[in-house]
């Protein structure tokens, strides 16, 4: 297996792991969001789909496993290439003007640090619920976990709601250089496919964007029916 | 014939080991015919008239094709025109009372030697990795004995147009040689001659160019938008692909 590191270390094999890695992430996203999305459909529809995913504990934890290993690959990798690409010019110029780069593909670390961050506070928020530990007592009219509860009360905090939204516009920057960079990483792009995966980056990047700040930002403006159960302190 | 007043802020650094700083200099009389190099020229002649130590920049042919000036100019490598060397940089794409900042490539695989000069022997030994073809090809051959699809040729021709200026490493954020390498490595892989060591080739000259301690491609494309040659991003694509395949296959 030391070819494989050796693989993995180097400039275009790295790029190769993180293009990989992402792409995992960016489809788990998407499963994530139309998940997600059934918040729309009530809290029978949101509790029944969380009921559903934990009857699954095989499916479930092989998924979960799988993602903490992209996330960590995907995170380590990207420290190292951060570190090696500073050492690369240790002397700043007085003046550097873009040319054809954007915000977005220049800021990649950054815009993954507050990913990051954000991510960890999810976990926190909503998996663990340490941030808030009175939402593990939720209970719907079926006995089920309270879900949708859950989510409607915690986005009812304009702090909250508004962490949420601003982090996911930077998610969605982060998104837009990324997707289309997987294909240029891989070697799958050229010059006929490249205005389309340009298009279908934004696009996408812009679906996860609206799709998941369409939530806390609906919540915010009453379109979403709150429920019975505890209220947070 | 207009002539501009104009503030130089370049970089001076007397020897690798010793710190550099900017001078400003003012220079009067500036023809807008004058080449970048040329208005330098005109510089360093007012220095050693002074008895000072005239500003050290690379340059050769003068005619944009041998890739030996470089500098930095205002923040754009070879300056603020694109598709351009800085010795084919003229003066009328200035205006009097410009303030101009010049500086050498920054990159820990260029170090300055002298003011503006950096020295890209990394490049060479890129080169000397796998940037050449050692099979026999015995005589000059008829021509066309050897078939090769029009655009085929072009492409090499496209990628063989790097003329190893650096550019693409002063432009990057990471100072990465990504597109130079790949335009070493496509002017071969189009090629029937380029065939035999495909696969040693690209994972030769990677490996030294991680060596050399250039930075890894982050797919911004500075590096497209700074090249004189305008060698487009495909080649690295291209690169990628052979790569990873050849790292999976060997």
């Amino acid at each position: 297996m030391r070819w494989l590191m050796n693989v993995l270390t180097s400039s275009i094999g790295a790029k190769a792991l993180m293009a990989a890695t992402g792409l995992i992430l960016v489809l788990f996203l998407v499963g994530h969001m139309v998940g997600n999305l059934q918040l729309f459909g009530g809290p029978d529809m949101l509790n029944g789909y969380a009921e559903f995913l934990h009857s699954k504990p095989l499916v479930l934890w092989v998924v979960r496993l799988g993602m903490i290993a992209a996330v960590l690959l995907h995170i380590l990798s990207s420290i190292r290439l951060t570190l090696l690409n500073n050492r690369a010019r240790p002397t700043a110029y007085k003046l550097k003007r873009p040319i054809s780069s954007t915000f977005a593909s220049r800021n990649m670390f950054l815009t993954g640090l507050v990913v990051a961050a954000f991510v960890t506070y999810h976990l926190l928020h909503f998996t663990f619920r340490a941030t808030h530990p009175a939402f593990a007592t939720l209970k719907d009219a079926h006995g089920r976990f309270d879900v949708y509860s859950m989510v409607v009360q915690s986005f009812s905090d304009p702090l909250i709601a508004g962490a949420y939204i601003v982090a996911l516009v930077l998610l969605g920057l982060h998104l837009w250089h990324a997707i289309g960079s997987t294909f240029q990483s891989l070697g799958l792009m050229s010059p006929k496919l490249q205005p389309i995966v340009s298009a279908m980056s934004l696009a996408l990047a812009g679906l996860l964007v609206l799709g998941n700040v369409a939530m806390p930002i609906a919540v915010l403006l009453g379109l979403v029916a709150r429920t019975q159960g505890v209220t947070l302190p | 014939m207009t002539l501009m007043k104009l503030t130089l802020r370049i970089w001076r650094q007397k020897n690798a080991r010793t710190e550099g700083q900017f001078v400003t200099y003012q220079l009067d009389n500036v023809s807008e015919h004058m080449s970048f190099l040329e208005m330098l020229d005109v510089l360093n002649e007012g220095l050693v008239a002074k008895g000072e130590e005239p500003v050290a920049f690379d340059h050769d042919c003068r005619e944009g094709i041998c890739g030996a000036c470089s500098l930095m100019i205002n923040g754009y490598p070879h300056g603020p025109l694109p598709k351009t060397t800085t010795c084919q940089l003229h003066m009328r794409h200035f205006k009097d009372g410009d303030v101009i900042t010049v500086e050498p490539w920054r990159a820990r695989a260029f170090p300055v030697i002298k003011d503006c000069v950096t020295d890209r022997s990394a490049f060479d030994r890129i080169m000397q990795a796998g940037g050449f073809i050692s099979v026999r090809t015995g005589g000059t051959p008829d021509a066309n004995a050897l078939p090769i699809r029009k655009r085929s040729a072009d492409l090499s021709m496209d990628a063989a147009a790097c003329i190893g200026c650096g550019a693409c490493v002063a432009a990057c954020k990471n100072a990465s040689a990504m597109l130079f390498v790949a335009a070493k490595v496509g002017q071969f892989a189009h090629l029937p001659q380029g065939q035999v060591e495909r696969k040693e080739r690209v994972k030769a000259m990677i490996g030294r160019m991680d060596v050399e301690g250039f930075g890894n491609c982050t797919n911004t494309y500075d590096c497209e938008g700074a090249c004189p040659k305008q060698i487009p991003r495909r080649f690295i694509n291209e690169m990628n692909r052979d790569f990873i395949w050849a790292a999976l296959t060997e």
